[in-house]
């Protein structure tokens, strides 16, 4: 792991855990497998704390630990997983398009609780869109249910590994820790349940039953001695399978941008179909007759067959190779290099001009060019070609090959031809998106910081109002209050928030291009 | 407009740079530091030695820092070649941004977030006892699943059931969480019932919950009395002290 993606994966943890958990999970990424003692001697927190934070990474899937010799538990961190947790904003959107709100609301519990039985989720679930539903209206379970047998059939929920069953009895102690084994069969399988009952709406003081003084008020409205029928079932999101998902956008998308509507839909369907037999590191997709293709397309299209197989042979025959013919089949993942070629074009269209992306363009296209040609190809004058050249070679974007005349190696009697190695610059961007996330996110935890008084102080008054306007205050008494907030500080607040937000959605970009990028390891 | 400079001070930047519009001055005339208010765009070197010069005022506080002249993209000392790219705008954009947001927010209030323990302060305060502090015992908020989690992360929790025998046990006053519960929501009737209007049926409820409250009150005070040697109701923490005598100085204070 490098320095980037260890400071990446602090900032995240702490964010999102606090510093507790930030410092044990840290220590794990740093030094790899290690049992309790030793991490608790070596980061200098108390068993207790370790122990702990070590509870909540294990819950939400960060760290994993392994039963050793002489029954020494070891416990390792996955760093690729922690960088996830900045994606999670997008898998939930995509969960919203797919499957409208249920669906969201399912992915998003899963994913802050970390893992979870069905009926929890269901409940969990009904209850919020209780919440914020009209009055009277609940939420059935049933819906919720139907839902989630959705995602599981579509693998985008997935079980957890759970602890096996043991039919004969252990006579010695039970193992100091349960190794937990899946199934690849049982996976999706999603347990028989009926779950009857509605969403229920959290009380507020006016629908308390009457009667009911306030000080014997029940501890908890959820009975506990029920026994649940899908205990040890647990449940988390599958993102491997999101990642798919995400793939198939962008190159439905590419082909969209590169020929027209048509045939991106045709990549569509057959990325489709191809989605649950396919697994998600396959170089290329299950071998699909167009006959297949022709009987599943979606209904707005009605192309006749040729027309289909003219499409089909105009995307076999593209340079770019989105779809490769071996006996009428279709090939997938080969797409995934040219998307980060244009990954890598566009973001060197922002930082050193159209004129260096044309170069780059032309060298790995060509695959070695030498300075010359390379002023001839692009079209561009010599120096600047020579000193763009200069600056790509210097940032490793381009490296360059020697090829000697003579067997002295005589500078002037050597061909020096330069090439781009697409997998070290996707690696050394890889690099930099890592550490501009973390910058992002450094500079916005400090600009709240340096606002802490003032976002506080908003808070308290939009505290005071809405209770106020819960008691039913006037429009005067409001805005009295509203004007305890000057002007200049409305206007500072104005600021931290537009600040706040640019810099958020700069990492969501940046962590779309670490996606396409990470696809290309 | 003489061209020469006065003796001993030298103006002169001699950039070779556009002359400027308005009638009489010369550029050159001015001292580096005002160049910073000039009203148009300044060339690159022009900006970068503007700044140092700056820079060097500000340390040296001729010119305080403070408000810096807004600085959009491109603006400050070094400027970009390019523009970065846009920003996803759009419902989808605008939709992710707020859900990471609330994300975040959400994850804070979660059990999950664990605060570290907050210091022990050198005295103990009277208002501890009515602070709910954190889990009890450095325990976890949440139930996980023990069954699938090694049993070495268990932390023992005993000290909670003592504590629950004793509350069994009428009218002794151990610190239990229960008496904390009942304490604050004494309070905090006590405190709505100077705010709420009274009704008949308010009134007659009151009047239950003061005897109550009363009661239990005689209960606290006897409570405190155990613990100091003094009479509650009679402290007198000297507010009025010299706050009658405000009208006639003419008299005499003895």
């Amino acid at each position: 792991m490098t320095q980037a993606e260890i400071k990446l994966c602090s900032l995240l943890l702490q964010e999102h855990f606090g510093e507790i958990v930030e410092k044990i999970g840290v220590h794990l990424i740093r030094t790899g497998s290690q049992p309790l003692r030793v991490i608790a001697h070596d980061t200098g927190t108390s068993l207790d704390q370790v122990k702990k934070a070590l509870c909540v990474l294990i819950q939400h899937n960060l760290v994993s630990y392994q039963v050793h010799k002489r029954g020494v538990v070891e416990y390792e961190a996955q760093c690729s997983r922690v960088l996830r947790m900045l994606r999670y904003p997008r898998y939930i959107y995509t969960t919203k398009t797919l499957y409208s709100d249920t669906g969201e609301l399912i992915v998003e519990e899963l994913l802050l609780n970390g893992k979870l039985t069905m009926s929890a989720v269901v409940k969990k679930v009904a209850d919020r869109l209780t919440e914020t539903m009209e009055d009277g209206k609940t939420m059935d379970y049933a819906e919720v249910s139907n839902t989630f047998v959705r995602l599981a059939d579509t693998h985008f929920v997935q079980r957890c590994p759970s602890v096996p069953t043991t039919e004969n009895s252990d006579p010695g102690p039970p193992p100091p820790a349960p190794t937990l084994v899946i199934n690849e069969k049982d996976m999706y399988l999603v347990p028989k349940l009926s779950l009857i009952g509605k969403g229920k709406r959290r009380r507020s003081s006016d629908e308390d039953a009457a009667g009911e003084p306030k000080a014997k008020r029940p501890k908890h409205t959820t009975d506990n001695k029920e026994p649940i029928p899908d205990d040890g079932i647990y449940w988390q999101a599958n993102l491997d399978r999101f990642h798919q998902h995400f793939r198939d956008q962008a190159i439905v998308s590419a082909v969209a941008n590169r020929m027209d509507q048509t045939s991106s839909e045709i990549v569509r369907t057959m990325l489709r179909m191809s989605e649950i037999t396919t697994s998600s590191s396959a170089p290329f997709t299950q071998p699909l007759s167009s006959n297949e293709i022709f009987r599943s397309l979606p209904v707005g299209y009605n192309i006749s067959k040729q027309v289909l197989d003219q499409y089909l042979t105009l995307l076999a025959d593209d340079p770019l190779e989105f779809v490769g013919k071996s006996g009428d089949s279709g090939g997938g993942m080969y797409v995934i290099s040219i998307l980060t070629t244009c990954h890598l074009l566009s973001s060197f269209l922002s930082r050193f001009g159209s004129r260096c992306a044309r170069i780059f363009r032309l060298v790995l296209q060509k695959k070695h060019l030498e300075q010359k040609q390379v002023e001839d190809f692009a079209m561009i004058p010599a120096k600047e070609a020579k000193d763009m050249l200069y600056k790509m070679l210097s940032e490793n974007f381009m490296s360059l090959q020697e090829i000697p005349k003579t067997p002295d190696h005589a500078p002037s009697r050597t061909f020096y031809l330069y090439t781009v190695n697409i997998l070290s610059a996707a690696r050394m961007l890889l690099h930099r998106c890592y550490k501009s996330i973390a910058n992002l996110i450094e500079r916005r935890q400090f600009e709240t910081k340096e606002n802490k008084r003032l976002l506080e102080k908003s808070q308290r008054v939009e505290a005071i109002i809405a209770s106020m306007q819960a008691t039913g205050a006037e429009e005067a008494q409001l805005q009295e209050i509203e004007e305890m907030i000057t002007a200049p500080e409305r206007q500072q607040l104005e600021t931290l928030k537009r600040n706040v937000n640019k810099l958020d959605a700069s990492e969501i970009q940046v962590d779309e291009t670490i996606f396409l990028l990470e696809s290309y390891h | 407009m003489s061209a020469e400079s006065p003796p001993g001070q030298d103006w002169g930047r001699g950039h070779g740079a556009a002359e400027v519009a308005e009638p009489g001055f010369k550029r050159a005339d001015f001292p580096p530091q005002l160049l910073l208010h000039w009203p148009r765009k300044l060339t690159n070197r022009e900006l970068r030695e503007a700044g140092l010069e700056r820079h060097r005022l500000e340390e040296a506080q001729y010119i305080s820092s403070w408000p810096r002249r807004g600085l959009r993209v491109g603006e400050g000392q070094q400027p970009l070649e390019f523009r970065p790219v846009p920003l996803p705008s759009g419902e989808e954009g605008e939709y992710v941004l707020a859900l990471k947001q609330e994300l975040r927010g959400a994850m804070r209030q979660l059990p999950y977030f664990i605060r570290p323990a907050v210091p022990k302060r050198d005295v103990e305060r009277y208002s501890d006892k009515y602070q709910m502090s954190g889990p009890i015992d450095n325990a976890i908020d949440w139930n996980p699943d023990w069954r699938r989690l090694p049993r070495e992360l268990k932390i023992r929790v005993r000290k909670l059931q003592k504590e629950r025998i004793t509350i069994l046990l009428p009218k002794r006053p151990p610190k239990t969480t229960e008496d904390k519960e009942e304490t604050i929501q004494k309070l905090e009737t006590l405190e709505k019932k100077e705010e709420e209007v009274t009704s008949e049926e308010d009134e007659e409820k009151e009047e239950e919950e003061e005897k109550e409250e009363e009661e239990e009150e005689e209960y606290d005070e006897e409570e405190h009395e155990e613990e100091t040697d003094y009479i509650m109701s009679y402290f007198d923490n000297g507010e009025d002290f010299g706050g009658d005598s405000d009208d006639n100085m003419d008299e005499a204070i003895y």
